[in-house]
């Protein structure tokens, strides 16, 4: 580490770290009652990168020699050079990394006839559920990924991070008609916790109870209307809505719908909006983030106001503020940004079933597929994936999948019920951001939003 | 190119017991550089490699894929995918396609510039000067996500155990830049590229910016909509992306799984008679071009859809049996094994220019950019966001944001009542402009 990142460095950057990566990465997929595909990889690598201003020079190798690194750091450090730098190197915000996932049996290591045996009774019980229910692919993925970060300024910390997913996928079919239901969860969690609380028979269920459900929806209707989000995966709405316009690049560089707009009031006072790393065993955990920091709690909306950004080394020197552990990167091939860790928003005082009762017309939406959002402008979508009709209070028929679409800084603020059953999701997210992809976690109460649009078929 | 290490990780998979296996090797080297408003951002050079192994074991396969060639990394990995295959279930379908079948003469279909390389500083320059072309082409254009060049060399061979090793290489060339137009507090951001496979057939720096900036400043003093069911055209960007989830629906894995809406229709109508959707693997110096499938077979011409009837399926040779079909050669390679991939997918042309599709308008909406996931394979029901123009009497009227435009693909298909003359080969998947007769756009 001395050798490669060298003396040579100071009063050349304001930064340079290395960071190295070996990932086991497992996948069992089960179709048509078989286990059809079983794959295996590995990949290491090694990163460095040298910052000078605004520069950042990155170079990554897929074989860790001292000579590739060698060359890794000219390459870095020549961007380096031809900039002039504030000639203080950065100190990198030392503090104890958490403990969040030691785990008795990481589940990479976890024998693979136990989790065949899973798959397979996963099927079989997906199928008895409903006998419509045509089709089930179930799927195990497992990881362990294990870093090394060394910085300039000679801080060295290293993370061992499990990580696994169970999901279901079933197919209904009925005179003609094909529907698509899937649930699943998972974390830096052992394989055990698929088999506890009955949670492996649940996410069965769900996938086969929502495949058969969408059968019988009428089409969503279309235009802005009172929507209440159930608890859990909903959560993605702030992610979107909020969590990229509050990443600490968008705000530097001026890009973001938000920038500018810290301590104003962006959400209703109902709503208070955390980032927060530090969960145990949560997919969006980590125990320190990827440029070594220790991730931690940050509070993004407090009462309605904007309190804080999400940063990164680099961002959080920029703006003169502090970074909060949320550099990330996919794997080693790619340098940090800040990025989501686990996002959701505080209970509120409401009774959720009241919730609905107070509404006349609109909609219930329960989950959600994926979404995307344009910083800029601050518009986001999101797909419903089960959603309901609201009438006279009353939850009434399902409605085929529609697309969510609203503006980030104003959504929240028409908030007008935040109730108390706070969940997070069960683990299943995934954000992707200038084509790197990272594991994260999402969380919501049941809220009340009175007015965004709708994007179904029935005008 | 290292093909010896694939050939013997091929035959120690058969020393420990594979009936059957074949091998995929990537090596590439990449160089990126980004530049912000003027100034260098982030420079990014990377050097990667990759083996990819699918072992049989009888009926029986499993895939390893691993970015360290170490002679003990490599063992490791071959002993893996064997001891997995062991364990996996027995599939009548799963194999190598039959031997016979296989490419033997491999086209040149020119992939890889063999001009000389740029300097980084050169390389920098082409981003800085397709930025400052769109920040000086309007001053309502005030800030930048920046502007990116980047340049890849890749090599790729496939080996199989029936002796089988070929390979081929290519190079690909891009420049993108994201300029962000403002007025009284407004924001928006939009981009533009140029992508090759050869370095000089890239769009000139200053053209990408300059048409970036207009895109982005177009959108200015956007307006949200009552909802309302009118004509939408779908501008060529926004079209291709229809081209791919009708490609999504007729890949073969999407069929056995009976989670597609294009499932049972091989033969049927499924699109109005305009529409004829082609891909085509063998177009010189084309991006999605390659000479040979992810399974050594040979690739072609493929008519997808003609004249509005679904003609082909896109297979590999698992999906192809499974259906009892024959592989279509549209087997792609990743890290996770074998999927369907499509090479350059392309929606062919009529005979109407898009300023004539627009002006056939009297009010309906003019798409340029789709947001979100909001397409289901296995119903065809579609709802994205978008944003776009709106067309008043033939003509493009003003901007509007915060919509979405929803229905049913097969319906929209359907509903196809033109087709633009104005289809350009920049990219792998390309539609030229299209008019969907009705769809409802909902706002407020």
């Amino acid at each position: 580490m001395e050798r490669v990142l060298g003396g040579n460095l100071i009063g050349k950057v304001d930064d340079a770290d290395i960071y190295l990566e070996y990932r086991i990465n497992e996948e069992l997929v089960l179709e048509e009652g078989t286990v059809k595909k079983a794959s295996r990889h590995v990949s290491q690598g090694a990163g460095v990168r040298a910052q000078s201003g605004t520069r950042t020079g990155y170079a990554h190798t897929d074989e860790i020699s001292i000579k590739n690194l060698e060359e890794a750091a000219r390459q870095a450090r020549a961007i380096a050079d031809r900039s002039a730098t504030s000639g203080t190197l950065a100190l990198a915000t030392r503090g104890r990394p958490h403990d969040l996932y030691t785990l008795a049996e990481p589940p990479i290591v976890t024998d693979l006839a136990r989790k065949l045996e899973l798959l397979r009774r996963i099927d079989a019980e997906t199928r008895a559920t409903d006998p419509r229910i045509k089709q089930v692919i179930a799927s195990i993925t497992s990881e362990e990924v294990i870093m090394l970060i060394a910085t300039a300024s000679g801080w060295t910390v290293g993370d061992i991070r499990p990580l696994t997913r169970l999901n279901v996928t079933a197919i209904a079919e009925e005179g003609g008609k094909r529907e698509i239901g899937s649930y699943g969860g998972g974390g830096r969690v052992t394989f055990d916790f698929f088999l506890e609380e009955g949670r492996w028979r649940r996410f069965a269920a769900e996938a086969a109870r929502q495949a058969a459900l969408k059968l019988g929806a009428v089409d969503a209707p279309a235009g802005a209307m009172t929507v209440v989000f159930g608890p859990g995966w909903p959560g993605i709405l702030l992610h979107e809505a909020i969590g990229h316009g509050l990443e600490g690049d968008f705000n530097r560089k001026g890009t973001s719908a938000f920038a500018g707009r810290m301590g104003q009031k962006v959400a209703s006072e109902l709503v208070t909006v955390v980032d927060d790393g530090t969960i145990p065993n949560r997919r969006g955990s980590l125990n320190v983030d990827d440029e070594g920091t220790p991730t931690g709690r940050t509070v993004l909306i407090e009462n309605g106001i904007l309190t804080g950004y999400m940063q990164d080394r680099l961002n959080a020197r920029l703006m003169g503020m502090k970074p909060t552990g949320n550099g990330r990167r996919e794997s080693y091939a790619y340098p940090p940004m800040p990025r989501m860790t686990n996002t959701f928003m505080l209970a509120g005082e409401d009774d959720p079933g009241e919730i609905l009762r107070s509404v006349k017309h609109g909609l219930y939406a329960v989950t959600f597929g994926g979404g995307q959002v344009d910083i800029t402008n601050g518009k986001f979508v999101f797909s419903a994936s089960e959603a309901y009709l609201v009438e006279d209070g009353r939850v009434t028929a399902p409605v085929k999948g529609a697309t969510l679409i609203g503006n980030g800084p104003e959504a929240l603020t028409r908030v007008s019920r935040v109730g108390r059953d706070l969940k997070l999701d069960e683990g299943v997210g995934t954000c992707g951001k200038d084509g790197q992809s990272v594991p994260v976690g999402v969380g919501l109460p049941t809220i009340r939003i009175d007015g965004i649009t709708v994007g179904g078929t029935a005008v | 190119m290292n093909t010896d290490l694939l050939v013997s990780v091929l035959k120690r998979a058969s020393q420990r017991g594979a009936t059957a296996a074949d091998g995929y090797l990537v090596e590439e080297s990449h160089f990126s550089a980004s530049v912000r408003m003027g100034e260098i951002e982030t420079i990014n050079h990377s050097r990667e490699q990759r083996l990819s192994l699918r072992v049989f074991a009888g009926r029986a396969s499993a895939a390893a894929s691993t970015s360290d060639l170490s002679r003990e990394s490599l063992e490791r990995v071959v002993d893996e995918a064997t001891a997995l295959a062991k364990v996996t279930a027995e599939d009548p379908h799963a194999g190598l396609p039959e031997p016979s079948a296989l490419i033997e003469r491999v086209p040149d279909l020119d992939l890889a510039d063999t001009g000389g390389d740029l300097s980084p500083e050169e390389k920098i320059e082409i981003a800085r000067r397709a930025e400052a072309a769109a920040l000086e082409s309007d001053p309502r254009v005030t800030n930048s996500e920046g502007a990116e060049y980047f340049d890849r060399q890749a090599r790729y061979a496939y080996a199989t155990s029936h002796g089988f090793v070929h390979g081929y290489a290519t190079t690909s060339f891009g420049i993108s830049v994201a300029p962000i137009a403002s007025r009284n507090g407004e924001m928006q951001r939009d981009y533009w590229y140029s992508t090759a496979r050869k370095r000089a057939a890239l769009e000139d720096p200053a053209a990408v910016g300059r048409r970036a900036a207009a895109r982005a400043l177009r959108r200015l003093g956007a307006r949200k909509m009552k909802s309302v069911e009118v004509p939408v055209v779908f501008d060529p960007e926004t079209a291709a992306s229809l081209v791919r989830s009708i490609a999504g629906a007729a890949s073969g894995p999407s069929l056995y799984r009976r989670a597609s809406f294009l499932l049972d229709r091989l033969g049927t109508k499924i699109a109005s008679p305009t529409v004829t959707i082609v891909d085509d693997a063998l177009i010189p110096s084309a991006l999605g071009s390659r000479p040979f499938d992810g399974e050594g077979l040979a690739t072609g011409r493929t008519v997808l859809v003609r004249d509005g009837v679904l003609e082909s399926y896109l297979l590999d040779t698992y999906s192809a049996r499974k259906l009892g079909l024959q592989s279509t050669h549209h087997a792609g390679r990743d890290g996770s094994g074998v999927s369907v991939t499509t090479t350059n997918l392309m929606l062919l042309p009529g005979k109407t220019s898009p300023e004539e599709l627009i002006g056939s308008v009297k009010n309906g909406f003019y798409v340029t950019e789709l947001i979100g996931f909001g397409v289901n394979g296995v119903t065809g029901d579609y709802s994205r966001g978008a944003v776009g123009q709106w067309i008043e009497n033939g003509q493009l009227a003003y901007p509007v944001e915060e919509v979405t435009v929803a229905g049913n693909l097969l319906a929209m298909l359907s509903a196809i009542d033109g087709v633009g003359n104005d289809l350009v080969l920049r990219d792998r998947t390309v539609a030229p402009t299209v008019r969907i007769g009705r769809m409802v756009v909902a706002g407020t």
